[in-house]
């Protein structure tokens, strides 16, 4: 089949994250690209600025055990049921990662931001909470169309390195088909690079097809393309393959110490024999 | 079989009073893991014959965003959302919220998940009503350590939103706004005033009488636990198989 689309190898797709890179990523209920999380891991980057849109999940805690992370944005960083990410808790209360604690609003607007090529985009809320004591970037000025008071404040753009995550398909030409997971467009508009891992690739093209068109990312604002099937496996892709929950709580139960996630990772990332 | 006991549980004694809280309004949301939230507002559609419209984050059947994470939130500053639910790890009497974690920041020795987006919608949703199943001293404290999202605002601020009230497990706070203060409204069946004081960190106005919190009639808990159960089972699995013994459907 022909394709237009620049496919390459997943090892070659994680070359072109940097490290130092600011990298967006999904929450785990949208398009994640473990495979490629696990190669970047194995590939041993480092230092990279971790941006959740707007939280971070299984995805960031993995990069955070492996030592990849030195800092995370995110308005939350959680497993759901499974709780608060264990190797993130803990680099937390050792110190060893910079937390830019934020809420979503405030991901998605400075994202749309960086869509709209300004520099800062006001927002509603957050007055009043201990979010704007720790956030210098964060600015309150009064609105200057108010007739009296109304402090409004002010979030800078977020324009990250990279946008990294995993879709349902791309087309020959490359556009990838993201359905309704529309924070997934805000990412690729947003990003200077984005990489993506799709399922598979189709002979066709989205964009002449009315009804796959709307959730379609144009190729325009994709980078690279690997076929990785299965490559949101474990946390599932909606409307294709669900949850691993067992392997889900195999990781949450492993990572609660250093040592265990060391074992976890070189089974599943590093594919070692035990000893 | 679960489903056909009598007995009310603390759950579903929560679910009542927060299904009360929403009759006659127009469209709630419910954010993530929120199950008794979730339950209440989709049994509070069931009463209201499809009026109220819901929006549960986490479900595929009843859940009509599509324009991604952003819409909610936009949603909610146009004023199109009535009410939301936020918990806490710690709630004080000023209704401070904290999910960010216990002990000084950033350097939590306890971190919670984080504010997600209550910093926010906090401010925008008119009848924001807090939840906390556990009612203890270490939940319900005089201060939070962190505070995610402020109960109250300066009058200069824009700030069509804030508290409504907080459930718990024991009982069911109205929040004042005149005097930026909990009022105890009712206590949940075999609770006493004397029992919400002992276990409420934080100062309140106590009424000298206090009712007891309404449970649900016998047809309304017939429909949580049959047509709404099923559901809540969908987003909420666990939830829903736990409490009433219901599967997806």
């Amino acid at each position: 089949m022909h394709t237009g689309a620049n496919v390459i190898e997943l090892e070659e797709l994680v070359s072109r994250i940097p490290d130092g890179a600011s990298v967006a990523i999904p929450p785990d209920y949208s398009g994640c690209a473990m495979e490629a999380v696990k190669a970047l891991i194995r590939r041993g980057c480092r230092n990279l600025h971790l941006i959740g849109v707007p939280s971070g999940g299984f995805q960031a805690d993995w990069l955070i055990g492996a030592g990849c992370v030195a800092s995370v944005e995110a308005a939350a960083m959680t497993l759901n049921e499974f709780g608060t990410p264990p190797r993130f808790a803990e680099a937390i209360r050792e110190g060893l990662i910079v937390m830019k604690d934020a809420t979503c609003p405030a991901i998605h607007a400075g994202l749309q931001a960086a869509e709209k090529g300004i520099p800062f985009m006001p927002l509603r809320g957050i007055l009043g909470s201990d979010l704007l004591k720790y956030r210098p970037d964060w600015k309150v000025i009064n609105n200057p169309y108010a007739e009296g008071d109304d402090p409004i404040v002010l979030l800078p753009a977020i324009k990250p390195d990279v946008a990294l995550f995993h879709a349902w398909a791309a087309d020959r030409e490359g556009n990838v088909w993201i359905g309704v997971r529309r924070e997934l467009m805000l990412m690729a508009h947003a990003a200077r690079t984005t990489l993506v891992t799709v399922e598979r690739v189709e002979d066709r093209n989205f964009l002449t097809d009315d009804a796959m068109a709307a959730g379609t990312i144009p190729a325009l604002y994709i980078s690279a393309i690997s076929v990785v099937p299965g490559g949101a496996r474990p946390i599932g892709l909606p409307g294709a393959y669900p949850a691993d929950r067992a392997k889900l709580a195999a990781y949450v139960e492993a990572a609660r110490t250093a040592e265990g996630f060391e074992r976890w990772a070189d089974e599943e990332i590093f594919a070692k024999v035990p000893a | 079989m679960t489903s056909m006991d009598a007995s009310i549980s603390r759950a579903e004694i929560m679910i009542g009073a927060i299904t009360r809280m929403l009759q006659g309004l127009r469209h709630v949301a419910v954010g993530n893991s929120s199950p008794i939230p979730g339950s209440a507002a989709l049994l509070a559609r069931a009463l209201s014959g499809g009026r109220l419209r819901v929006s549960l984050l986490g479900s595929r059947k009843h859940n009509a965003f599509t324009d991604g994470g952003r819409e909610l939130f936009d949603c909610a500053a146009q004023g199109r959302i009535d009410a939301f639910f936020l918990s806490g790890g710690q709630i004080d009497g000023q209704a401070n919220i904290n999910l960010v974690g216990l002990g000084d920041y950033p350097q939590s020795k306890v971190r919670f998940p984080g504010s997600f987006g209550s910093a926010y919608l906090y401010h925008l949703i008119p009848r924001v009503i807090l939840f906390r199943e556990e009612h203890t001293p270490r939940t319900l404290v005089p201060n939070v350590d962190f505070i995610s999202a402020a109960g109250t605002s300066p009058e200069n601020e824009y700030r069509p939103g804030g508290p409504y009230a907080l459930v718990t497990g024991l009982c069911v706070f109205m929040f004042d706004k005149e005097k930026r203060q909990f009022r105890l409204q009712s206590t949940h069946p075999g609770v006493t005033s004397d029992d919400v004081r002992e276990a409420t960190g934080f100062d309140y106005i106590a009424p000298e009488t206090v009712p007891t919190t309404e449970p649900l009639a016998a047809n309304e808990l017939t429909l949580l636990r049959t047509e709404v159960a099923r559901q809540v089972a969908e987003t909420y699995p666990g939830f829903a198989a736990k409490t009433w013994g219901v599967e997806s459907g």
